[in-house]
Formats: C-alpha cells, sequence, structure tokens
C-alpha cells in the first residue's frame, strides 16, 4: 500500500518537476527576444525621429525585424507545450 | 527672399505593417492546405485539426501585432515602444494560455503538429516575405505608394 502511495506521489511530482521546467524554460526564452524587441524598436524609433520621411521604411524593417525575433520566443513556446504534462 | 518651405512626411499616413501582416495572411492562406493536409497524414484529423489552429494562431499573431504597431504609431513614438513591449508580452502570455488551454481540452489536439506548424509556418512565411520586400525594395506585396508629402504650414493646419 505504501509502496503505491509512493509510486503515485513520485509520478505526481515528476509531472509537476516537468510543468515547472516548461514554464521556467519559457520565461526564460522569452527574455532574449524581448531585450532583442526593444534594441529594433529603439533603433527604429530613433530612424523615424531622425528621418521622418522614411518612416514606412523603417517600420516595415521594424515589424520585419519583431517577428523574427519574436520566432526564438516560439522556440520557447515550442520546448514549453511539447514539455507540459 | 522667401523662405524654402520644409516638406515634412506624414509618417501616420502610411500603414506597412497592416500591409506586411495582411499580406502574410494571405500567404498563409496558400499554404495552409499543405499544412493541414501534412497533419492529417501523420496524426490523422486531429493532426489536421492542431495544424488549421496552429495556422490560425500565427496569423492571428501578425495580424495583432500590427494593429498595435499603427494604433501606437498614430499616439506617439514613446506609445510606440511601450505598445510594442507590452504587446509582446500580452501575446505570449496569450499564446500560453490558449496552449494550456488546448492540451487541456481533449483528445482532439495534438501537440506536436501544433508545434512544428507554428514555428515553421511563423518562419517560413517571414523569410518568404523578406524576399518579396528584398525584392522590390518597397512595400510588400504592393505597387509603391507615394508618401503623402505635408508642408508646415498644412501640418498646423490639421
Amino acid at each position: 500500500m505504501l509502496n503505491v502511495l509512493a509510486q503515485t506521489a513520485a509520478g505526481e511530482m515528476v509531472e509537476g518537476l516537468k510543468a515547472i521546467g516548461a514554464g521556467l524554460g519559457y520565461g526564460l526564452a522569452a527574455i532574449g527576444p524581448g531585450i532583442g524587441i526593444g534594441t529594433v524598436v529603439g533603433n527604429a524609433i530613433s530612424a523615424m525621429a531622425r528621418q521622418p520621411e522614411s518612416a514606412g521604411m523603417a517600420r516595415t524593417t521594424m515589424f520585419l525585424g519583431i517577428a523574427f525575433t519574436e520566432a526564438l520566443a516560439l522556440i520557447g513556446f515550442v520546448v514549453f507545450i511539447l514539455l507540459l504534462p | 527672399m522667401a523662405a524654402t518651405p520644409t516638406i515634412v512626411a506624414d509618417h501616420t499616413q502610411v500603414t506597412p505593417e497592416r500591409d506586411i501582416a495582411r499580406d502574410l495572411a494571405r500567404r498563409a492562406v496558400w499554404v495552409a492546405p499543405a499544412f493541414v493536409a501534412i497533419g492529417a497524414i501523420g496524426w490523422g484529423a486531429t493532426g489536421a485539426a492542431s495544424a488549421a489552429v496552429a495556422l490560425v494562431l500565427v496569423v492571428a499573431n501578425f495580424l495583432i501585432g500590427a494593429a498595435i504597431i499603427t494604433r501606437a504609431v498614430g499616439i506617439s513614438l514613446n506609445a510606440l515602444y511601450g505598445a510594442v513591449l507590452f504587446g509582446y508580452l500580452v501575446r505570449l502570455g496569450a499564446l500560453a494560455v490558449i496552449a494550456v488551454a488546448l492540451k487541456g481540452s481533449g483528445d482532439w489536439f495534438a501537440a506536436v503538429p501544433f508545434a512544428i506548424t507554428l514555428l515553421v509556418t511563423h518562419l517560413g512565411l517571414l523569410v518568404w516575405e523578406t524576399r518579396h520586400v528584398s525584392a522590390s525594395l518597397a512595400f510588400p506585396g504592393l505597387a509603391p505608394q507615394p508618401v503623402q508629402q505635408v508642408t508646415p504650414e498644412e501640418n498646423h493646419a490639421k
């Protein structure tokens, strides 16, 4: 009886640790892209402030840059969803 | 001697990110049958449904991101910075909530085709779009449109 209970508890603990690991991994994976997006947007804003006439091109590049940087976070998201119990 | 009028472009009149997002959505519709078919072949009906959900999430992510930028640019450049960063956080949080909800919603959801479709579609569509932008040096998928020129007098009159 005790053996069964111990096995159940161990199984639940593994599932819980998996969920914690998945959440931590996703959170950590989102830090880098957050910094990257900040850099991309900051530089795009600088460009738009200096040359408002080229704002269209700056925003095009900015949007694509944000989307590419976000792909890194999506890799973390994919790991998260695959690890999620 | 009359002073030469300075020409300033009204950068709130152009919406390149919205055009890009719509272009991406259109391309996503083109590639959707292929991903759904791959999901169906590999994982059956659950795979097809999961791949379709992933495609919808990718397109919604692009469209919402573009809408946030378009809206924030009309306010100010500072608002743009804040909106993009907080929009990123909110979108990632929403994705996580949706993923947890989908995973717990039953047997119809398969994580592997969902994850593959999400990542491949996001990156693939972006690479496709970037090639187009590079080729035209203009707004993607569209003929270049002239930026509306506004003189300082007209700008003040607004």
